[in-house]
C-alpha cells in the first residue's frame, strides 16, 4: 500500500515536472515538428489563398500587358495606376465612395450611440430592443437590397406612398441620379446600426457604474454626466467603431448590386470602388486595372487601420504614464 | 419624479420608433409575399390583404431550382464552417500550448494579415483557381475559405484565458496534448467556439461577391446568387420576389433568435480585445 502511494506520488511529480517543462521549455526541433503537425492544414490554406494572393495582387497591378489565359506578362510598371488616375469613371467611384463614407459613417455612429444609450438605460425592454436592432446584421445584404428596391419604387413603393400622405410628390429614388446615392446611404445606415449598437453596449457595460453614481451625487446633470464621464470613457470603443464603420462603407458592393438589379445606378450615380473593381474585373475583363483599384482600396483601408493602431498605442502610453 | 417618468416615456418612444423603422422592411417584405402575384404595381399593396396567397411560396419553389440553391448554401456553409473550425482549433492550440521556432514572428504575421481586406485577394485568388481548373466547382466555393486568420486569433485569446492548471491536471491524469485539446479545452471553451462558428455561418450563408464570380452554372448557385438570378427572370413580380427573399432570410433569422446570446458575446469579445 505504502509503496503504491510512493510510486504514484513520484509518477505525479514526474508528470508535473514534465508538464511544467513543456509549458516553459525552449523550442526544440522535436517540439517544432509536433507544432507543425497542428499548424500544417491552416498554413497550407492560408499560404495559397491569403499570403500568395496578397503578393500576387501587387504583382498583377503592376503588369501593363498581361494575358491571363496564357499567364504571360508583357511589361511591368506604374501604367495601371496612371490609367486609373486619369479615368473619369474611377474618379467618380472614388468620389461616390468618399461621399458614402463621410455621410454614412457619422450618421451611423451617432444614431447607434444614441440607441445604445437608450437601451442601456431601459431596464425591462433592453433585450427586446437589442434583438430587433440587430436583425439586419444577420440578414443577407442582397435580400435587404431587394426589399429596399421594392420600398424605394416610384410606383407602389412604400416610401413614396408615405411621402404622399404629407403631400410630397413621389421621388424616383432609384432612377434619378440626384437621389440614387441617398437611397444607397439609407440602406447602409439601416444595416450598419446593429453591430455598432452591440459594440457600444459592450463598451457601456465595461464602464464602472460607480463613476456615474458619484457624478450624480456631485450634482451633475445627465448631459454633464455624459460629456464628462461616460463620453470620455467611451472614446476608445468609439474610435474602433468609427474605423470599423468607415472600412465597411469603403467596401460597399452587395447593396448596390441588389438595389439596382446588377447596375451601378442611373448614370453610375452609385458606382463605388468595389463596384468599379467588379466591373473592370468581371464585366470588362481588365484584370490588371481591377487589381490596381484593389490596391488603391487596400492603401485607403490599411492607412486608416494603421492610424487607429497608432492612436491606441499613443493612448496606452498616456495611460501608462499617469 | 415627474421629470423622471417623462424621460422614460420619451426614451421608450424614440426606441420604439427606431425599432419600427428597422422592422418595417421585414414586415413589408412578408406582407408583399402574400399578395396576389403581379397585381402589386396596379393595385396599391395593402397591409391586410383580403386573401393570403400562401401559394406564392409554392410558386417560387416551382419557378426556380430553389431546393438546389438551398442545398448548395447548406453544403458550402457547413463545409466552410466545420473546416475553419478544425484548422483554426488546431492552429490556435499550437500557438497557445506548443513551443516552436518562430512562434512570435508567425503570430505577428497573422495579426498583420488580418488588416488585409479580403477584397484585395479576389482577383489573384480567381487567377489561382483558374490555374487549378477549379472555376465553377464546389471546390472554388469551399477550399479558399477553409482557414480563417480571424478565427485563429479569436480562439487563441480564448485558449490563453484558460488556467494553466487545467492543462497540468489533464497531463497528470495521463492525457496527451491531443486528448487534452479535444476532451478538455474544446468543451470548456464551447461558448466562444459557438460564437465564432455562428459568425462564420452568417458570413458563408450571405456571401455574395465570391460565389457570383467563381460560379457560372445554375446547379452551383447558392441562395443569394439564385435570388438575384430569380430577380432578373421575374422582373417586377414583387410578391414572388419577396416570397423568395423570405426563404433566403428565414433560416438565419431562426438561428439568430435561438443563439442570439452567443452572437452578441462573440462580437463584443472578439472586437473589444483585439
Amino acid at each position: 500500500m505504502y509503496h503504491k502511494a510512493v510510486i504514484y506520488l513520484t509518477a505525479l511529480a514526474g508528470a508535473f515536472g514534465r508538464v511544467m517543462l513543456m509549458l516553459n521549455a525552449k523550442p526544440s526541433v522535436k517540439s517544432t515538428l509536433k507544432a507543425l503537425l497542428y499548424l500544417t492544414p491552416f498554413l497550407i490554406i492560408t499560404g495559397i489563398f491569403a499570403v500568395w494572393p496578397l503578393i500576387h495582387a501587387f504583382l498583377i497591378s503592376s503588369y501593363t500587358h498581361y494575358n491571363y489565359y496564357t499567364n504571360q506578362v508583357g511589361a511591368i510598371g506604374w501604367g495601371n495606376f496612371v490609367t486609373l488616375w486619369h479615368d473619369p469613371t474611377f474618379q467618380l467611384a472614388c468620389r461616390n465612395t468618399l461621399l458614402l463614407v463621410l455621410i454614412v459613417m457619422p450618421i451611423t455612429v451617432l444614431l447607434s450611440l444614441l440607441i445604445a444609450l437608450g437601451i442601456n438605460h431601459s431596464r425591462h425592454l433592453a433585450g427586446f430592443f437589442r434583438t430587433i436592432y440587430f436583425l439586419p446584421f444577420v440578414t443577407s445584404t442582397v435580400a435587404i437590397g431587394l426589399v429596399w428596391n421594392w420600398l424605394f419604387r416610384l410606383d407602389g413603393g412604400l416610401l413614396n406612398r408615405f411621402l404622399g400622405y404629407f403631400g410630397i410628390n413621389a421621388i424616383d429614388w432609384l432612377n434619378d441620379p440626384h437621389y440614387a446615392l441617398a437611397a444607397l446611404m439609407v440602406v447602409c445606415v439601416w444595416q450598419g446600426l446593429g453591430v455598432n449598437i452591440i459594440l457600444f453596449l459592450a463598451g457601456l457595460n465595461h464602464i464602472d457604474q460607480r463613476y456615474a453614481v458619484i457624478a450624480t451625487l456631485d450634482g451633475a446633470s445627465p448631459w454633464q454626466r455624459f460629456t464628462n464621464v461616460t463620453g470620455p470613457l467611451l472614446l476608445p470603443i468609439t474610435v474602433l467603431i468609427v474605423v470599423n464603420t468607415s472600412i465597411t462603407n469603403f467596401k460597399v458592393f452587395d447593396q448596390v448590386y441588389a438595389l439596382f438589379h446588377g447596375t451601378a445606378g442611373p448614370s453610375n450615380a452609385d458606382l463605388t470602388l468595389m463596384y468599379y473593381l467588379y466591373q473592370k474585373f468581371y464585366v470588362e475583363n481588365q484584370f490588371t486595372l481591377a487589381a490596381a483599384s484593389g490596391v488603391v482600396l487596400f492603401v485607403l483601408v490599411g492607412s486608416l487601420t494603421l492610424l487607429t493602431y497608432g492612436y491606441y498605442r499613443h493612448r496606452r502610453r498616456q495611460l501608462g504614464g499617469r | 419624479m415627474m421629470r423622471h417618468y417623462l424621460a422614460v416615456l420619451t426614451r421608450t418612444f424614440f426606441l420604439t420608433l427606431g425599432a419600427v423603422l428597422i422592422l418595417l422592411p421585414f414586415a413589408w417584405m412578408f406582407v408583399t409575399s402574400l399578395q396576389p402575384a403581379a397585381t402589386t404595381l396596379t393595385i396599391p399593396t395593402t397591409w391586410l390583404p383580403k386573401s393570403l396567397q400562401w401559394l406564392n411560396y409554392w410558386h417560387v419553389w416551382q419557378a426556380a431550382p430553389f431546393a438546389r440553391y438551398c442545398l448548395n448554401s447548406l453544403l458550402v456553409t457547413a463545409a466552410t464552417t466545420v473546416g475553419q473550425l478544425i484548422t483554426s482549433i488546431l492552429a490556435a492550440f499550437a500557438f497557445t500550448y506548443l513551443q516552436f521556432y518562430g512562434r512570435r514572428t508567425l503570430f505577428g504575421l497573422l495579426i498583420a494579415l488580418m488588416l488585409v481586406p479580403g477584397e484585395l485577394l479576389l482577383i489573384p485568388n480567381f487567377v489561382t483557381l483558374a490555374q487549378f481548373h477549379w472555376v465553377d466547382t464546389y471546390a472554388a466555393l469551399i477550399v479558399p475559405w477553409l482557414a480563417s486568420v480571424f478565427m485563429v486569433v479569436a480562439l487563441h485569446q480564448a485558449f490563453r484565458a484558460q488556467p494553466a492548471t487545467l492543462y497540468i491536471a489533464a497531463h497528470l491524469d495521463g492525457a496527451s496534448d491531443w486528448q487534452y485539446l479535444w476532451h478538455v479545452l474544446v468543451p470548456t471553451t464551447r461558448p466562444i467556439i459557438t460564437a465564432v462558428a455562428l459568425l462564420q455561418v452568417i458570413a458563408s450563408w450571405n456571401a455574395f461577391m465570391w460565389p457570383l464570380i467563381v460560379t457560372n452554372s445554375d446547379k452551383l448557385r447558392t441562395l443569394p446568387i439564385g435570388l438575384i438570378t430569380f430577380t432578373t427572370a421575374e422582373g417586377a413580380n414583387y410578391p414572388l420576389l419577396m416570397a423568395a427573399t423570405v426563404c433566403v432570410i428565414l433560416p438565419l433569422l431562426i438561428l439568430y433568435l435561438g443563439l442570439q446570446k452567443y452572437l452578441v458575446m462573440g462580437i463584443s469579445t472578439t472586437h473589444l480585445k483585439g
